[in-house]
């Protein structure tokens, strides 16, 4: 065997260096995003709110630009345009009676979590606590409370609650943040040398509802029924001109009722303070 | 060999700022579109409830006659980009690689029937000159936030934004975000104009990822004569005259909606217009034809295209 030069084993050890550090930043680009931001030691898992990808605190304000003419108004009786609906299901609706629902005290069936989201109004989200989100509308008073998994559960997701059904239901919120490692080919090809490298930014917030009681997604009568279950995505867009928007991508499926999932994506728009915040009882009339 | 600590833990600072720790999704396919939203939707020509118009956008909106598309000039007039939210029609997305790299170059939304196609350029190339020329497509640029591609489109024509019943200019902004989850894509379009909004017009749309492929490709547009008498006599220009559009009141007398509200305006999208319309809207009687509800569509497909003219293959 021949002797190594000092040469050789210089060289050697360059290439060891490089093969580990190949192999080190393979490593680090599998690992979660939090350990590529410098903290590469096992964390205590934190708080849904310390982990917050996006801020949604704060009051926004829906804004109205789509099917106008059934959220702003109470349509007639019998108006199902733009919805699919099951033979029972238009049935329940034809059978909507306006009088019948104030006289039984329900005024708030057109505010249960189906629908909430797209009647006109404002929604005030804060932090309950440190695992819960709560979402409070001026338009029929309603609060609807995100929960989070507590930390120390390591994201398990808690059964929803046996408890009574209601409008608003028991909604498992979760975040989602972006992947860290990703095809070469969904890289830009950035056109300049010194484009610095991307940072996972952002995210969204995934919540599921269930325990509903029954209601109305229109409020002329177009029934949910308690098994809905609804899936939704709150995202963010924060704009280079100060404007933040926020849309809430939902999913409802209700076999009874809905022959396929019903799909909208409200529109909010945030404001700088509740100086426009005007609480309003439901009504099953206006 | 011995490799000193502090040479490594510097290898491996380099190694993790320097890697790509991107969080970008695949949009290709086919998207189907699933929303149950009445974005490209209204059986009334005059019906501008919830847009943000300008005065100058509601006249031009008013002024204008669906017969002027039967213009030979006119039929090969495309939508502009904004049509991918309200159009019948669903997204095709590629993925466009650099030939050299195979990072990603651009996404391309394909054009459909009377949509041009729509590059959004990924490399950071910059947008043309406002006096470069505009195109039915205009130019759009993207970069990733997070999970979300976030696209700017420029320099496209004057064009239709809600099925005939509003306008953009060609000094129109469009701001796209398509957000990916699971087998939905949600886009939202926030469209900017000093010309015929007074406010950004906002719309969503979801869309649902399909095999079915896109079977109503753009294609080579090819006048025919749709109006004879607008052949016979090219000097007429089909319009309305301030004042003059007979269909104003349609959606009043249907609905019981105020005319103030018909008519669009930034105020009509927010909660408290509700307040001032109040008093003046009567739930109208029980509706009895036309009512929707009905049992889901077999397709979402458009027709095929006509044999000759608009939006058919060019002859040989």
């Amino acid at each position: 065997m021949k002797p190594v030069r000092r040469g050789d084993a210089a060289a050697m050890r360059g290439f060891v260096l490089v093969i580990a550090s190949v192999l080190v930043g393979m490593v680090l680009l599998d690992r979660p995003v939090d350990a590529q931001r410098g903290n590469p030691q096992p964390q205590p898992p934190r708080a849904p709110r310390a982990a917050a990808p996006i801020d949604l605190t704060g009051y926004w304000v829906s804004i109205v630009t789509q099917d106008w003419r059934w959220r702003m108004v109470t349509p007639a009786k019998g108006d199902y345009q733009g919805l699919q609906l099951t033979p029972a299901a238009r049935k329940v609706a034809d059978a909507w009676d306006l009088a019948r629902d104030e006289a039984a005290g329900e005024q708030c069936k057109s505010y249960g979590a189906p629908a909430l989201m797209s009647v006109p109004g404002r929604i005030h989200i804060t932090w309950q606590d440190d695992a819960t989100l709560k979402v409070d509308t001026d338009a029929g008073m309603q609060t609807r409370l995100l929960r989070f998994a507590p930390a120390e559960s390591r994201g398990d997701v808690k059964k929803p609650s046996d408890g009574p059904r209601t409008w608003q239901g028991v909604s498992q919120a979760q975040w989602l943040t972006p992947r860290p490692n990703v095809p070469l080919q969904l890289r830009p090809a950035d056109r300049t040398a010194d484009t610095p490298p991307l940072r996972p930014t952002g995210g969204s917030l995934r919540v599921v509802t269930t325990n509903l009681r029954a209601g109305y997604l229109r409020k002329n009568g177009v029934p949910y029924s308690e098994n809905t279950v609804m899936t939704e995505h709150w995202d963010l867009y924060k704009r280079p001109n100060g404007e933040e928007w926020l849309t809430i991508t939902t999913q409802i499926d209700d076999p009874q009722y809905l022959p396929n999932a019903r799909l909208v994506a409200p529109i909010f728009k945030k404001e700088p303070d509740g100086s426009r915040w005007e609480p309003t009882p439901c009504s099953a009339r206006w | 060999m011995r490799v000193k600590p502090s040479v490594l833990a510097v290898l491996v600072a380099v190694a993790s700022s320097a890697a790509p720790v991107s969080a970008q999704v695949d949009l290709t396919g086919t998207w189907q579109r699933v929303a149950q939203n009445d974005n490209g939707f209204s059986r009334e020509p005059v019906d501008l409830m919830g847009m943000p118009l300008s005065a100058d956008g509601r006249a031009k909106a008013l002024s204008y006659d669906i017969a002027a598309l039967s213009a030979t000039e006119r039929q090969c007039q495309m939508y502009p980009p904004y049509y991918a939210l309200v159009g019948p029609f669903p997204l095709q997305i590629v993925m466009v690689p650099d030939p050299i790299t195979q990072k990603l170059l651009a996404w391309k939304i394909l054009g459909w029937g009377d949509r041009d196609e729509t590059i959004i350029w990924m490399d950071g190339r910059p947008h043309p000159s406002k006096y470069a020329p505009h195109s039915h497509g205009g130019f759009t640029t993207g970069a990733w936030e997070g999970d979300t591609l976030t696209a700017v489109t420029t320099h496209a024509k004057l064009g239709d934004i809600k099925r005939h019943r509003g306008f953009s200019s060609d000094r129109a902004t469009l701001t796209y975000r398509f957000s990916r989850h699971g087998d939905l894509l949600t886009v939202v379009g926030i469209l900017e104009d000093p010309v015929y909004l007074a406010e950004p017009f906002v719309l969503t749309e979801v869309f649902r990822l399909s095999t079915n492929m896109n079977n109503f490709p753009l294609t080579a547009c090819e006048p025919i004569e749709e109006l004879p008498h607008l052949h016979e006599n090219p000097e007429i220009a089909p319009h309305y005259l301030p004042g003059k559009n007979p269909s104003i009141n349609e959606v009043t007398q249907k609905y019981n909606i105020p005319l103030e509200a018909v008519l669009g305006g930034p105020e009509t999208m927010y909660p408290e217009y509700r307040k001032k319309i109040k008093d003046k809207y009567v739930m109208p009687p029980p509706c009895k034809q036309g009512c929707g509800g009905g049992p889901p569509l077999q397709t979402q497909t458009p027709p095929s295209p006509p044999a000759g003219g608009r939006g058919a293959p060019p002859r040989k």
